[in-house]
């Protein structure tokens, strides 16, 4: 076979390597059952990493998803109170979020297919863990060092596959979770920031269309004040000069 | 024939099947060659679901080495020449 064989090639030369490192066979029987236990426990460590990645980043898209709807309905107070212009500035922030938003939801089916992984690979390292402790402690029973030899390269050899692919499998759920670290860090910093210029930035509490939306609607309080302040003066306003000093001294004590 | 798929675990293959799968991974390997991504896909996604159609997944505390390792499902032209590494791309 072509490929498949020169990959299973690969595997097997890794495995006589670390064999003949060894002078007496049987110790490597030891030293690789502890490498076994070692890579079981990180793969465990694995599995709750990539976990932890996918959380955070159900959160941040929560947080996007909250902020992009708190952008539409701006864009709806906008174009109620005839602002067109920030309407359009709030819409098409959105669709910036919306992209980032799409981008996170591929990464986080990522991070859940590799925690999939991830989990049937420590089930399978277990069983096979289990096993090669059972072999091994008849080979050892059993056999001489010479004699051992062979029975040896073949349990080893089943193991040392198993555990190459799951080393490349936390090679790359590592790089993954550090890749995604790195992200999360930077989406972060997006939303916590309040002031944006950005299309492609998410709004924060303080942004400026929230500004402006609030110096408008602050602006048309003013005006409603002021034509009450005005229906009132035409009544007598003395009732209310009396009640405020009185109501602050309670305040005070 | 024990074939293991990456990321998937082994599978035992009839050996009435290796003339179906030679002929697959010759595609693949050729898809390696040329960077074809495309080709890539399609060889490697008929040749992991030829061995999980007419294979039998291996018990989990098997320790038997595999014949032929095939890349995960998800690998990219570049992860099998990340693996192939070491000994190189040998076209052909």
């Amino acid at each position: 076979m072509a490929l498949g064989k020169r990959l299973s090639l690969i595997f097997k030369a890794k495995a006589s390597k670390a064999l003949d490192r060894a002078e007496d066979p049987r110790e490597t029987l030891d030293y690789s059952y502890e490498k076994q236990l070692e890579l079981l426990q990180q793969t465990r460590r694995g599995v709750a990493d990539v976990a932890t990645s996918r959380k955070r980043l159900e959160l941040q898209m929560n947080q996007l998803k909250s902020n992009s709807d708190k952008l539409e309905q701006q864009g709806r107070a906008a174009l109620a109170a005839d602002r067109e212009d920030l309407a359009r500035e709030a819409l098409s922030r959105r669709s910036g979020l919306q992209t980032q938003q799409a981008d996170l939801q591929t990464q986080y089916q990522q991070l859940q297919s590799q925690e999939q992984q991830l989990t049937v690979a420590v089930q399978r390292l277990q069983a096979k863990i289990e096993s090669f402790r059972t072999q091994k402690e008849t080979i050892k029973a059993t056999y001489t060092a010479a004699q051992a030899q062979t029975k040896i390269g073949e349990a080893f050899s089943g193991i040392s596959e198993e555990m190459s692919d799951v080393g490349l499998a936390m090679q790359r759920a590592q790089d993954k979770t550090a890749q995604m670290q790195a992200r999360a860090g930077a989406i972060d910093d997006l939303l916590a920031s309040g002031a944006l210029s950005d299309a492609s930035l998410p709004a924060g509490p303080g942004d400026d269309i929230q500004r402006q939306l609030e110096a408008m609607s602050s602006g048309s309080d003013v005006d409603r004040e002021l034509a009450r302040l005005k229906g009132q003066l035409a009544p007598a306003p003395e009732t209310r000069a009396i009640e405020g000093p009185a109501g602050q001294q309670g305040a005070k004590s | 024939m024990i074939v293991r798929i990456m990321l998937e675990g082994q599978y035992d293959v009839p050996d009435t099947q290796l003339d179906t799968l030679n002929e697959l991974d010759r595609e693949l390997e050729h898809a390696v060659n040329t960077g074809d991504e495309t080709e890539f896909r399609t060889a490697l996604h008929q040749l992991l679901g030829r061995v999980r159609e007419a294979g039998t997944p291996l018990a989990d505390d098997s320790l038997q080495s595999s014949e032929i390792v095939l890349p995960a499902a998800d690998a990219s032209i570049d992860d099998v020449r990340e693996l192939l590494g070491e000994e190189g791309l040998v076209p052909g």
